[in-house]
């Protein structure tokens, strides 16, 4: 116990001072979801797979919401995304005061159709 | 006839982790009868089961507990496969091993840590916590997460970890392991925890088999039950120590536990060495159609993960049986003719998780 004891005194902490240095973390952890929302094509299969129902996706006013107090960050929606406009980002999400839901307007414009569209004998060849 | 009184202890105490209520009926200082009472942190989860889709419940089946979270999400996706028909891939089972196994020795050590909280070594308990804090790291680094590792899902696991890393934590594993054998040592040796466990909240062998005790408590005892053998997950291709004490004291507990750190780490490093190579999911389509009761071997003891579908994307009922539940009949008897100051020391040696039990 004494060897113990003069190790521990010798070494340095074992934690660390966490708001003045960063916390631990590697490159696959999960902190919390960010979305690109310029790529997102409001298909709502995060919103379906979410199993908090934190995620609200609404077509008609091109919002994508997150309530970040129920979500779990389980990384189910960054699986499901089929454009992945969806990442984890690795820092956990910040202390907050006031409950409420975030919301990101989505800017993606579906790119429009070519037009004089070729018979179809045309396109085969 | 001595006048009896009644203490209530818990749901809130400083030693307990978790809100279980029990009545300790005294008679002078000496205990003579418990009536517990669980149903604080009662949370649905069962009910839920019902309104999520049956791949999506794993995330929800792995928040069961905070401590052994992986094994919970892994027994209901092997419910969900057998009922499914579903062969896993070999090297997905060898990281579903590997995975549990890390989550026994975080929870040991976490209980480790507690335990010699209970009795008033604080020092030991900060030592414990150090050493698990370097298991959680590996977690991290392998799933992403640190206590909800979310790595199990229905077909497999989610990630793999790479040859190279799985050296390196074979090579980690080294070190934890000394630092774990001086832990253990000032555990089983010292003569103030020895003194203050021995003979406390003795189970007899009888008693632990007609009450049903589950894991540690009822190796502590001499019962040789561990799930493990049955061959789930990969652990049919490893060679397995089962850890059994006679005495079924609160120090023989602590002897079984300290012990099957070690055995954990052997799993380990067994089953790095022979991880065959391969795909780590398969696809999953249809929905479960029948029921099915999967059972594995938790750092408590059994856990049962009952499922039952019909057809559709919606599971019809789970149910969780955790073995904090079913040591607790065995806590009874251990708690009846102690002394009122050995009853945090006794109820923290079941290793008691109350927010399994309730779901």
């Amino acid at each position: 116990m004494a060897k113990t004891a003069l190790i521990t005194v010798l070494r340095k902490p074992a934690t660390i001072r966490y708001p003045f240095e960063p916390a631990k973390k590697t490159d696959i952890s999960r902190g919390h979801v960010v979305i690109d929302e310029s790529r997102c094509i409001s298909c709502t299969l995060c919103q379906k797979r979410c199993p908090a129902q934190a995620i609200v996706v609404l077509k008609d006013e091109k919002t994508w919401q997150i309530d970040r107090l129920r979500c779990v960050v389980c990384r189910a929606c960054v699986d499901v995304c089929p454009v992945t406009c969806l990442f984890m980002d690795t820092q956990y999400t910040a202390p907050m005061t006031t409950r409420g839901v975030e919301i990101v307007a989505i800017t993606y414009v579906k790119p429009p159709r070519p037009e004089n569209p070729s018979p179809t004998g045309e396109a085969q060849t | 006839m001595t006048r009896q009184i009644i203490i209530p202890f818990g749901p809130q105490h400083p030693v307990l982790p978790e809100p279980i209520h029990l009545d300790l009926v005294l008679e002078d200082e000496k205990v003579v009868d418990v009536i517990p009472s669980i149903g604080y942190i009662h949370r649905g989860f069962e009910k839920l089961v019902e309104k999520r889709e049956f791949p999506d419940y794993v995330y929800i089946a792995e928040r069961t507990c905070g401590i052994c979270s992986f094994i919970h999400g892994m027994t209901y996706c092997q419910g969900i496969e057998q009922v499914m028909n579903i062969e896993i891939p070999e090297r997905a089972l060898f990281l579903r091993t590997i995975w549990s196994e890390y989550s026994r020795l975080h929870s040991h050590l976490l209980w480790l840590g507690l335990f010699a909280d209970s009795f008033g070594f604080e020092n030991l308990f900060m030592n414990a916590w150090r050493i698990r804090e370097r298991i959680l790291d590996v977690m991290e680094q392998t799933t992403g997460g640190r206590v909800i590792q979310g790595a199990c899902k229905i077909g497999g696991v989610r990630l793999d970890i790479d040859n190279e890393k799985l050296g390196r934590m074979s090579r980690d594993l080294d070190s934890i392991r000394e630092e774990i054998d001086v832990l253990t040592t000032i555990f089983l040796r010292d003569s103030s925890i020895t003194h203050r466990l021995k003979d406390i909240g003795v189970l007899s062998k009888t008693d632990a088999y007609s009450l049903g005790a589950v894991g540690p408590v009822g190796r502590a005892s001499g019962l040789a039950i561990d799930l493990r053998e049955t061959g789930y997950a990969a652990y049919g291709k490893l060679d397995l120590e089962i850890v059994t004490e006679r005495e079924g004291d609160s120090y023989a507990r602590c002897v079984v536990r300290a012990r099957e750190l070690f055995t954990s780490i052997d799993l380990i490093k067994q089953a790095i060495n022979t991880i065959p190579e391969g795909p780590v999911e398969v696809k999953v389509t249809g929905a479960p159609q029948g029921e099915y009761f999967s059972r594995s071997e938790q750092p408590r003891g059994e856990l049962v993960h009952y499922v039952k579908g019909n057809g559709t994307k919606f599971l019809v009922r789970s149910r969780i049986r955790t073995p904090t539940l079913s040591n607790i009949p065995p806590l009874v008897k251990m708690l009846q003719g102690c002394e009122l100051a050995d009853v945090p020391v006794i109820v923290l040696s079941i290793d008691p998780c109350i927010g399994c039990a309730e779901r």
